[in-house]
């Protein structure tokens, strides 16, 4: 059975993220990349299944500059079998939209049993590229996936996504996109035999034009800005008693809050 | 009817309209002048609920009620939320952020060829386009989005958009589309519902209260559940008490979690790590209570008490009793 996962590389969640001079993109100098933590939740799902029946392949994808190498190397070393990088310049101001058709691209010469997504990259947190992609593919999908079991001849999934609520359980005919929501497994971390098999392992390169795609964005990014600073803050002293009491009191007359 | 801002209904699955609906049309109605349709893709809806849309300031809700419509199926909804669109033209698509109105919005989107601004936490006219802003790299910057083509699709976050006052005796005129119906491909098997905490639901709720690392252990929740009860507020965890294994994941604030945009955000014992904030830092009024003065989250609180949170928060829902009793 052949997994395809679609990941992407994201700043680290600690890392300083400041606007760039354009106001349109950021200052990248500095910044720790990683794998977006959905993603790798994903990419275990793969690997487990993969295990688990003994066979199959583990594909991993991206779409992003030359860094992004560097995410799918450590896909690669977490145990996936090759990677397939989306990595052209007319890609830059892509939106989930043209994202979601580059991969849908990918996935039409693949032909993956399976697609595994993260809910969404934590970056800029749209968790459209995974939906979209089934759309575009006319394949079935489930969101927010917590557990998922695949039939012995590989012809059905059966997922749970969490809902407001609850849980919602599904029987889903293959191929179908999934994706990851936190709480699916736990995600191990490479060992140095891993690390440097990966390096051994094959990224093959594709451009818009093996994709036979012509970026056309629908969404454009504007600009980027700070946030509006919060009003400075006040330490309420005092013992317990009479700091609760003023507490409730500045809630009530001063924010009006409850 | 064309250039009408669309609104997607999300109700409680028993025929009634969230709240969040209010925050939805409202702002709907300011960008566009009171122009606003609802949508609503049920199972089920009731004259109570289509009346209620009505006084929120929807001028029409096109209803499409199908068994089929439940539960939510991007395949079925879909291809119907799409026929609609073709035939009428809306000028924007909106919906409130839910797990499954983010799926749904983003496939009517690549089913359009449309842009999606997803969790949006503001909007303004720019002549005549929209913009909109969304917060992007943990809440730490805000990207501001603008659309190639109509209909401008956005889902919006909860709590953040002003509600629209409901006004007794306006109605909405209800039309029911016959459309092509779409067969489903998933296959319903069983829904597993939560053990209900009798508290409100965490992305929805005006008032959260958040227990960190400083509860020291899984049963000492009941002191903030306590507390929930008595003020009406959802109760929800940092990521570091969720690993811990105190609480389940769906309580989780933050950037894996939650995210959330009470009116009042009031935290305990949870030290502001920057994946804490992500999820919560549009709060509005933030109360943080920590035996750590350098604790990150005093950083971003309106009020803070340094102090033991053992000894604070059954003192603090005395208070509010008194208050709420008053």
């Amino acid at each position: 059975m052949k997994i395809l996962v679609a990941i992407k590389q994201v700043p680290d969640t600690a890392t300083q993220v400041k606007v760039a001079g354009d106001a349109k993109s950021i200052e990248t100098a500095g910044i720790t990349w990683i794998v977006s933590p959905y993603d790798e939740f994903a990419v275990e799902e793969a690997l487990r299944i993969k295990e688990k029946r003994g066979q199959g392949e583990v594909v991993a994808v991206t779409l992003g500059p030359e860094r992004a190498k560097e995410a799918l190397r450590s896909c690669l070393a977490m145990g996936a079998d090759r990677a397939i990088h989306v990595n052209d310049p007319a890609f830059n101001d892509a939106d989930t939209l043209t994202t979601a058709q580059a991969l849908a691209a990918v996935i039409t010469q693949e032909q993956p049993a399976l697609v595994l997504v993260g809910r969404q990259a934590i970056d800029d947190d749209m968790g459209a590229v995974g939906a979209q992609v089934a759309e575009i593919l006319g394949w079935p999908c489930a969101y927010w996936i917590m557990e998922e079991a695949i039939d012995a001849d590989a012809k059905r999934v059966k997922a749970a996504r969490q809902v407001e609520g609850g849980l919602e359980v599904f029987d889903i005919p293959l191929p179908a996109v999934l994706a990851a929501q936190k709480g699916l497994n736990e995600p191990r971390y490479p060992t140095l035999k891993g690390i440097m098999g990966a390096k051994k392992k094959e990224i093959k390169d594709v451009k818009a034009g093996d994709l036979g795609i012509t970026p056309a964005p629908q969404l454009r990014v504007v600009g980027y800005e700070a946030l509006p600073p919060r009003p400075p803050g006040r330490i309420i002293d005092g013992d317990v008693a009479t700091a609760v009491k003023e507490l409730v009191r500045a809630l009530r007359e001063d924010a009006k809050a409850i | 009817m064309a250039g009408a801002f669309w609104v997607l209904v999300e109700d409680d699955r028993q025929g009634a309209p969230k709240k969040v609906m209010a925050e939805a049309i409202g702002e709907a109605a300011r960008l566009s002048g009171g122009n606003v349709e609802a949508v609503w893709v049920t199972d089920k809806a009731t004259d109570a609920g289509l009346a209620q849309l009505g006084e929120w300031g929807a001028t029409k809700v096109w209803l499409l009620e199908n068994a089929a419509f439940a539960p939510y199926r991007g395949e079925v909804w879909v291809p119907a939320v799409a026929e609609l669109v073709a035939k009428e033209s809306p000028k924007a698509v909106f919906a409130p952020v839910t797990s499954r109105q983010r799926e749904f919005m983003a496939r009517l989107a690549a089913k359009l060829g449309t842009g999606l601004c997803a969790d949006a936490v503001g909007f303004q006219m720019d002549g005549d386009t929209l913009i909109g802003t969304r917060p992007v790299y943990a809440g730490k910057l805000l990207s501001r989005v603008t659309w190639a083509r109509t209909p401008w699709m956005a889902t919006l976050r909860p709590n953040v958009f002003r509600p629209a006052e409901a006004q007794a005796g306006k109605t909405a005129q209800v039309e029911k589309p016959s459309l092509t119906a779409a067969g489903e491909k998933l296959e319903f098997v069983e829904r597993r519902e939560e053990a209900a905490t009798g508290l409100p639901e965490l992305t929805e709720a005006e008032t959260v209260i958040s227990g960190g690392r400083g509860m020291k252990g899984p049963e000492n929740y009941v002191i903030l559940e306590d507390m929930g009860k008595v003020i009406g507020a959802a109760v929800g965890a940092s990521r570091a008490a969720v690993d811990a294994g105190w609480r389940p994941h769906r309580f989780q604030i933050g950037q894996t979690g939650r995210t959330i945009s009470p009116k009042l955000y009031l935290g305990f014992g949870v030290s502001g790590a920057i994946q804490h904030l992500a999820g919560m830092r549009t709060s509005k009024v933030i109360v943080a209570v920590n035996k750590d003065p350098e604790a990150p989250i005093f950083k971003i609180a309106d009020y803070g008490i340094v102090g033991d949170l053992f000894e604070v928060v059954p003192a603090l829902t005395q208070e509010f009793k008194k208050l709420l009793e008053k």
